[in-house]
């Protein structure tokens, strides 16, 4: 909260953060439903929406305060907002908290939306979010989706596997940034592979493409069939493919992958180096796009 | 040229109707809280009408470079079930200070009933205290009486003309309207209130001056294109471009602009943090799909 408090000082003049701290206290120690919900929506109105420019060690401080918080890129009135979700007072126990938050939801627009499912892992009661989390990925609101499923690290830590793994697809779906999705790699899993691998064929069939990142969560599952994925990926002479594809058998403990390896010995030590890795072709093929 | 359509119930309209009018220059829209065609029976349907209109109705828009605002209000016809009016008008306060929200409307009389003018009041007087813009609808029937009615009850609340856009004005009501200082609108609507060859000559002779057209295009047979398509005509007719501007898109965003919420640079400055933001989805056009449908061809592209 602290930190929150001092990066909010330093962007805001003088005479708008005594404004804002005297609302937000206003808001807060009365509790007071009103106060709260139009100060939340008024929020752009006293801040602006400039994207914030962190010092280094701001943003070393903000990710500290929170496992796998990451405000990067986050404009004020969405940090303010959620700085103010911080103070709802959980004192009334989980029914009427969560009945708060809820009720937020229910009439949010869409930068409201983005600010109440950033402040997803910061809430308390956490369990009690995973409907609305899955609510938040059915939405086809780009901004939306990504404040649920980019550098947020909720997902991972509360949702069960069908939901991840719907969360996935649907990122892909919508053409996200893969990378951007915190503990990717601890939530992989079989089933995610071949839905994936699925999704890829559907695609294929009706002469799509599917992004390279695609296969990030199919490496360290590589069965007969998905190897012959990673197969086709290396016909074409598509680089990102045929990265994605090496990166793919160097994450597999199927001797086939490995035997392909044998074949890409540039790419093979590139991964080996790091200087390929999932979240470097993720970026570049974000900057492609 | 740039228009504004400052009423139009997008919600009720196609991706193709999008299309045309950001082919015709549309740069901005503005969608009145309206009845649905038929009275709602809950208020969560009002809720979640007035999070459709500052939410998905506003992404949907800028897919198509459109910047979609609107104004929040119970409208005279539903006022009349007073049950369920008490139950909105806890929620009006709720969606005020929304991004986009521009003013309370479309508000005013339809009947002219106890009741509705129990609840105009009320929002008359919530447009006060949030220093809102007021967009009001005036009647179909007895319109004279009504707009006339809308006027007083404002000025008896203490608001300025200047903050009102009093709509739906015809012939009988535009001196009246204009005379007392209010921002004086046309709704431009096959076979009812405004056709656009009468609204050439309300311009000859009134002047442009706080005066505004929009569409009204909603569920019923209305055209998305009648700002742009009365703008041609007024051109062709004689009247000046000033004029013309004025008319189809200055004066709505000044009158709305108001609210502090619609500014030029919401359009022009494409490259705006918001802007940016609103148009990086891809949800509507799949995957970089183009919208339009080849009239010359039976092939639907996917």
């Amino acid at each position: 909260m602290e930190q929150f408090k001092v990066v909010i000082r330093r962007l805001l003049s003088p005479d708008v953060a005594e404004t804002f701290e005297k609302k937000v206290t206003e808001a807060t120690e009365s509790q007071e439903k009103r106060k709260f919900t139009l100060l939340f929506s008024s929020i752009p109105r006293l801040t602006g929406k400039q994207v914030m420019d962190f010092s280094p060690e701001e943003l070393a401080d903000l990710k500290t305060s929170r496992d796998g918080f990451d405000p990067e890129g986050w404009t004020l009135d969405r940090f303010c907002r959620v700085y103010l979700l911080m103070q709802l007072d959980p004192s009334g126990g989980e029914q009427a908290y969560v009945g708060r938050v809820e009720e937020l939801f229910d009439a949010a627009e869409v930068y409201e939306q983005v600010a109440l499912y950033s402040a997803l892992p910061l809430y308390r009661f956490p369990e009690a979010f995973r409907f609305r989390t899955t609510e938040g990925i059915r939405t086809n609101i780009t901004d939306v989706f990504d404040a649920v499923a980019l550098n947020n690290p909720y997902p991972s830590e509360q949702l069960e596997e069908a939901a991840w793994n719907q969360m996935v697809l649907k990122a892909l779906f919508m053409q996200r940034p893969i990378y951007r999705i915190y503990g990717q790699d601890q939530r992989a899993g079989a089933t995610l592979a071949h839905i994936l691998s699925d999704y890829a064929h559907e695609r294929w069939a009706a002469g799509r493409t599917v992004s390279p990142e695609l296969w990030r969560c199919v490496g360290p599952f590589l069965d007969e069939k998905l190897i012959g994925d990673i197969r086709l990926l290396l016909k074409g002479n598509d680089p990102f493919r045929e990265e994605a594809a090496v990166l793919a058998c160097s994450d597999s403990n199927n001797p086939e992958a490995t035997e392909m390896l044998q074949d890409y010995p540039n790419l093979t030590a590139q991964v080996q180096s790091g200087v390929l890795s999932w979240d470097s072709l993720g970026k570049n093929y974000d900057l492609k796009r | 040229m740039k228009f504004i359509d400052p009423h139009v119930h997008m919600v009720s309209r196609t991706t193709d109707d999008y299309e045309a009018m950001q082919k015709a220059g549309v740069v901005a829209v503005i969608e009145p809280a309206f009845w649905l065609g038929q009275p709602r029976t809950a208020v969560g349907s009002f809720k979640d009408y007035y999070s459709t209109l500052v939410g998905w109705e506003r992404f949907r828009a800028s897919q198509f470079g459109i910047r979609h605002y609107c104004t929040i209000g119970l409208n005279s016809k539903e006022a009349n079930n007073e049950a369920l009016a008490e139950q909105v008008m806890e929620l009006l306060p709720l969606f005020i200070y929304k991004e986009g929200v521009v003013g309370i409307g479309e508000i005013g009389y339809d009947d002219q009933t106890a009741a509705e003018d129990k609840y105009f009041r009320a929002q008359i007087e919530l447009a006060r205290e949030t220093n809102m813009p007021i967009q009001i609808h005036t009647p179909h029937r007895d319109k004279k009486t009504g707009t006339i009615r809308s006027m007083d009850v404002c000025e008896e609340h203490g608001i300025d003309p200047l903050t009102v856009i009093v709509d739906h004005n015809n012939e009988e009501t535009v001196e009246e309207v204009l005379n007392r200082g209010y921002w004086t609108a046309f709704t431009i609507y096959p076979n009812t209130k405004m056709g656009n060859e009468r609204m050439v000559e309300i311009v000859k002779r009134y002047g442009a001056e706080r005066m505004i057209i929009n569409s009204a295009a909603d569920w019923g047979v209305s055209d998305p294109l009648a700002v742009p398509k009365t703008a041609a005509l007024m051109l062709e007719r004689g009247i000046s471009q000033e004029e013309v501007e004025l008319v189809c898109y200055k004066n709505a965003l000044e009158a709305f602009g108001q609210s502090g919420q619609m500014k030029e640079e919401d359009w022009k400055n494409a490259t705006g943090v918001d802007q940016t933001q609103l148009f990086q989805g891809n949800s509507v056009l799949r995957g970089g799909q183009k919208a339009k449908v080849d009239p010359n061809t039976n092939i639907v592209k996917n």
